[in-house]
């Protein structure tokens, strides 16, 4: 190819697929993409692990439930037969997938059933909660900065009043309010034990986190040559705000994906552990810590492999978010970083 | 008695029905009934390190209603009576304190006669006198103290005084002579357990400048073995010797031999447990974490105390709110539940062991029953409970018509609590229910499952006897005068009411004046007649683990208040 086709090949490819091609390149990106894909998929998985493969409902308390290993037959539940006999031990981690491979909880459930419902659930909400922060700060951020004047002032006063709580403080007020009696808005009625109510509330604490930078970037953008252009052409606001500044503030936006739904999942994590989140018989990988949490002593797995399963996805979505980031970012191309 | 806390009852017929409790009652340290060993003073000194997570309130011995500090009182004040220290059974006996002797009853029983004891000082200092006995009596109901309305409204003038606390005046009910140092006590009727509630702190002796309401964090002058040097209830309450104590009576207040206890807070139960073991702290007074149960029983197993106790671990049905306003759903989860599990939450068999009845083993009245096993009904019981019988559940729930119904299960919010509910929740979802766990702080759950306001369906709780009368349990609990609705007082949780059944109380009540042993039979048939209608269902019963260091010596157990603090040794 000569220089003038290849200059031109690099100037008739849109920035998404320059970011694209970038991601695929980039071994971050594979590496956290692998581990996510790995974690998504086991956790979907759940059901068909606790129906064909351990046999389990890991909703069931079965505290006199009996397994055999190596041909002998052996209480999920262990009393103590030694010392004063005092206490009751669940069985440790098998090894074996088909029989309590990570051990049994205190009421005697399948601990790696639960685990793999757990990550259902936690990706679930933090997934949702993620996008659904994403959504209201666009929306908010762009008619914020775009709109200005009394618009922006009340926007912003808002956005500032939430912002005033600490993330976790005002996570925890919302849920020990809501998870009482659930939520109900005119007709809609939404219970205590459901997956939405820790999903909105994740949902509305990191507004303001993302849509001030959005704000911003649309109050500049707002002032550039294309916009006031676009302006001077007597375009509508919705025409300008979909073609002229939503494709500008895409990048960041990409960004933010990977973070708040990192975020959102470990604050998912945090109230579950804190009995605000999930709600039993469900599991999250925060309510199995907190199980694990009484098990510390005799059976640290409980708590340790949740914990594990958070840093792993934590770290593969704030590592894929730094890939994202550099791949739509062009100074960073331009460094050649 | 609520486990660890409230202590709720009035204290009927003890002495009475002593000798029949804790008769076969398998302990792993057995010990014989007698009184406490002669001081030595070899052993003196020193300093004790209690750990706790947190304190438990008021430190108004009058106002407190938590055995956390009754067990603290009983080493740093001082009634007219008080119950005695000793070994065994001894430790349920009501002995003079203050006074010289028990008192001397007159007027068919109404009046009671005390001599006060003289040379007796408060740590600050001051004499003991009449006038400070008075003024105590008329500060119970000042403070409105918890018991004031039940323990000792007998009083003469005691209704004008729960009517208007703060000028409260017991001329005639509580008539000292100074010149003869002497207390005379007038009742409306004779009561036979006065001299029990004579004995527990709500009626212990203070100065008579002690403040008119609840003193809190200020420090009341004591008259027992220890004083109290601070308090905070966010760090520790520090209590060291009473100078001006001398031993008057080795039952009723001894000697003590630490120089100091520090009991500390804001320690966690596993934290509590490491200290102990350590020999940072002498002992730990939250329930040992489950994880922890093995790890003591076999590596420390010289350190643990375990004793019986005559109290039950039981589920309050709402029996005006569906479903359980339904018997065959109340009887469904009574057949449902498996104890064994239950008890294997709590701590394995060595903690506790599966009951049906409501009357717990050993105690009076109680009979080997239970209509809630598998191949048994409540009207042709089995001797024990042996296992659960989930199909008849199922099959109750659907006759009564409330399956899928939402039901929500109201629990403390600690560990084993906690893990009642999520095993409760599963039985009840597998017999047709949509269950869910409310776990709440355990500072509130007591009150907040007592209140008919908050519409709990099923609750969680636990009833600890404070002395051996099988009224302490069924007239009590499942009486219809405890049940008072949108009351956080009402302590009859399932807001059951039997006039029927309330009529034959009040006669074993009567009966058991004049022939105890006939009582207690009456009390047996009541306790199978109640469960008919399943109101409750009781769970297990349980016993009290003790953990204390291995420099720790002396540990002797009280049934009345638990362990005896002032008697450990650390020197």
């Amino acid at each position: 190819m000569s220089l003038k086709d290849s200059s031109e090949a690099v100037f008739s490819e849109s920035p998404g697929k320059i970011a694209l091609r970038n991601l695929r390149k980039d071994k971050r990106s594979i590496i956290a993409l692998s581990i996510l894909g790995f974690i998504v998929g086991i956790s979907f998985s759940a059901p068909l692990y606790a129906h064909f493969v351990a046999h389990t409902n890991p909703f069931q308390s079965t505290l006199d439930a009996t397994i055999s290993i190596h041909g002998e037959q052996k209480a999920v539940l262990e009393p103590s037969t030694t010392g004063l006999g005092l206490g009751v031990t669940p069985i440790g981690p098998t090894w074996n997938l088909g029989k309590y491979f990570l051990g049994a909880d205190g009421q005697g459930r399948d601990v790696m059933a639960r685990l793999l419902y757990g990550g259902r659930s936690t990706l679930l909400i933090g997934t949702t909660a993620g996008l659904l922060c994403i959504f209201l700060s666009l929306l908010i951020g762009i008619i914020a900065g775009y709109r200005r004047g009394w618009v922006d002032a009340v926007l912003s006063r808002l956005l500032d009043i939430i912002w005033a709580f600490p993330v976790y403080l005002l996570a925890i007020s919302l849920s020990v309010v809501l998870l009482t009696s659930g939520l109900t808005i005119g007709f809609i009625h939404v219970g205590p034990g459901s997956f939405a109510l820790p999903i909105f509330i994740i949902g509305i604490v990191y507004i303001p986190y993302v849509a001030r930078p959005i704000r911003a970037q649309v109050l500049a953008l707002r002032e550039r040559e294309f916009v006031r252009a676009a302006v001077g052409t007597g375009a509508k606001s919705s025409t300008i705000i979909l073609r002229e500044i939503l494709p500008n503030i895409m990048p960041s936006v990409l960004v933010f994906i990977p973070i708040i739904v990192s975020l959102s999942m470990l604050t998912e994590s945090a109230l579950s552990f804190l009995s605000i989140g999930v709600q039993p018989p469900a599991a999250s990988w925060g309510t199995i810590i907190n199980e694990g949490l009484g098990l510390l002593y005799t059976r640290p797995i409980v708590g340790i492999a949740p914990g594990l399963m958070i840093v792993l996805t934590a770290a593969a979505l704030n590592l894929y978010g730094d890939a994202v980031r550099d791949a739509l970012d062009p100074k960073t191309r331009a460094r050649g970083d | 008695m609520r486990r660890k806390s409230v202590i709720f009852n009035s204290l009927i017929g003890a002495a009475a029905l002593l000798t029949s409790v804790l008769v076969g009652t398998s302990t792993s340290q057995a010990v014989a009934d007698g009184p406490l060993a002669a001081y030595d003073a070899a052993h003196a000194g020193g300093t004790l390190t209690l750990v706790a997570q947190a304190a438990a309130g008021t430190l108004d011995p009058k106002v407190n209603y938590t055995g956390q500090y009754w067990q603290i009182f009983q080493a740093t004040y001082d009634g007219l009576l008080s119950f005695s220290y000793g070994t065994g059974k001894t430790t349920f006996k009501v002995v003079p304190d203050l006074a010289e002797a028990l008192p001397a009853l007159s007027n068919g029983g109404k009046t009671l006669t005390f001599k006060l004891r003289k040379g007796i000082k408060f740590s600050d200092g001051k004499p003991v006198t009449v006038n400070d006995v008075k003024a105590s009596f008329e500060r119970i109901f000042k403070v409105s103290s918890p018991t004031a309305g039940s323990f000792y409204n007998g009083i003469v003038g005691a209704t004008a005084c729960l009517a208007k606390p703060a000028t409260c005046k017991l001329d005639k009910g509580v008539v000292v002579d100074a010149a003869k140092n002497t207390v005379v006590i007038n009742l409306v009727a004779a009561d036979e357990a006065i001299n029990s509630k004579l004995a527990v702190p709500h009626a212990v002796i203070n100065p008579a400048s002690a403040p008119s309401k609840d003193a809190g964090t200020t420090i009341i002058p004591t008259t027992g073995a220890y004083m109290i040097k601070s308090y905070n209830p966010n760090k520790s309450l520090i209590l060291v010797r009473n100078p001006n104590f001398k031993e008057w009576s080795h039952d009723a207040q001894p000697q003590a031999y630490p120089d100091e206890i520090d009991y500390k807070f804001g320690v966690t139960p596993t934290a509590q447990v490491t200290a102990v073991e350590n020999n940072q702290a002498n002992w730990a007074y939250d329930p040992i974490p489950s994880d922890r149960l093995n790890e003591i029983g076999t590596k420390y197993a010289a350190q643990v105390h375990v004793n019986p106790l005559t109290a039950m671990w039981y589920l309050p049905f709402n029996v005006n709110l569906a479903p359980f306003n339904n018997l065959k759903a109340r009887q469904a989860v009574s057949y449902a539940i498996d104890r064994a599990a239950m008890v294997k939450i709590f701590g394995g068999s060595q903690l506790a062991a599966p009951v049906c009845s409501f009357l717990p083993p050993n105690f009076p009245g109680h009979v080997d029953y239970c209509g809630y096993t598998k191949g048994a009904t409540p009207a042709k019981p089995a001797k024990a409970w042996g296992a659960p019988d989930l199909a008849l559940a199922k099959k109750l729930v659907k006759e009564s018509g409330t399956a899928g119904q939402a039901v929500g299960i109201v629990v403390s919010d600690d560990d084993v609590n906690k893990q009642m509910g999520v095993y409760l929740q599963s039985v009840l979802n597998s017999i047709g229910y949509k269950a869910t766990v409310k776990p709440i702080s355990g500072n509130i759950q007591f009150t907040y499952i007592q209140n008919t306001k908050n519409k709990v369906q099923i609750s969680v709780t636990q009833w600890y006897q404070d002395y051996p009368a099988a009224s302490d349990f069924l007239d009590v609990l499942l009486g219809c005068a405890s049940f008072t609705p949108n009351s956080d007082s009402s302590i009859n949780m399932a807001g059951y009411c039997n006039k029927a059944l309330d009529a034959k109380m009040a006669k074993a009540k009567a009966l058991g004046v004049t022939d105890a042993v006939a009582a207690n039979k009456m009390w047996g048939a009541i306790d199978q007649e109640v469960m008919a209608d399943a109101p409750v269902a009781v769970a297990f019963t349980p016993k009290q683990l003790d953990f204390i260091s291995s420099q720790t010596k002396n540990y002797i157990f009280s049934y009345q208040y638990k362990m005896f603090v002032s008697q450990l040794q650390v020197k």
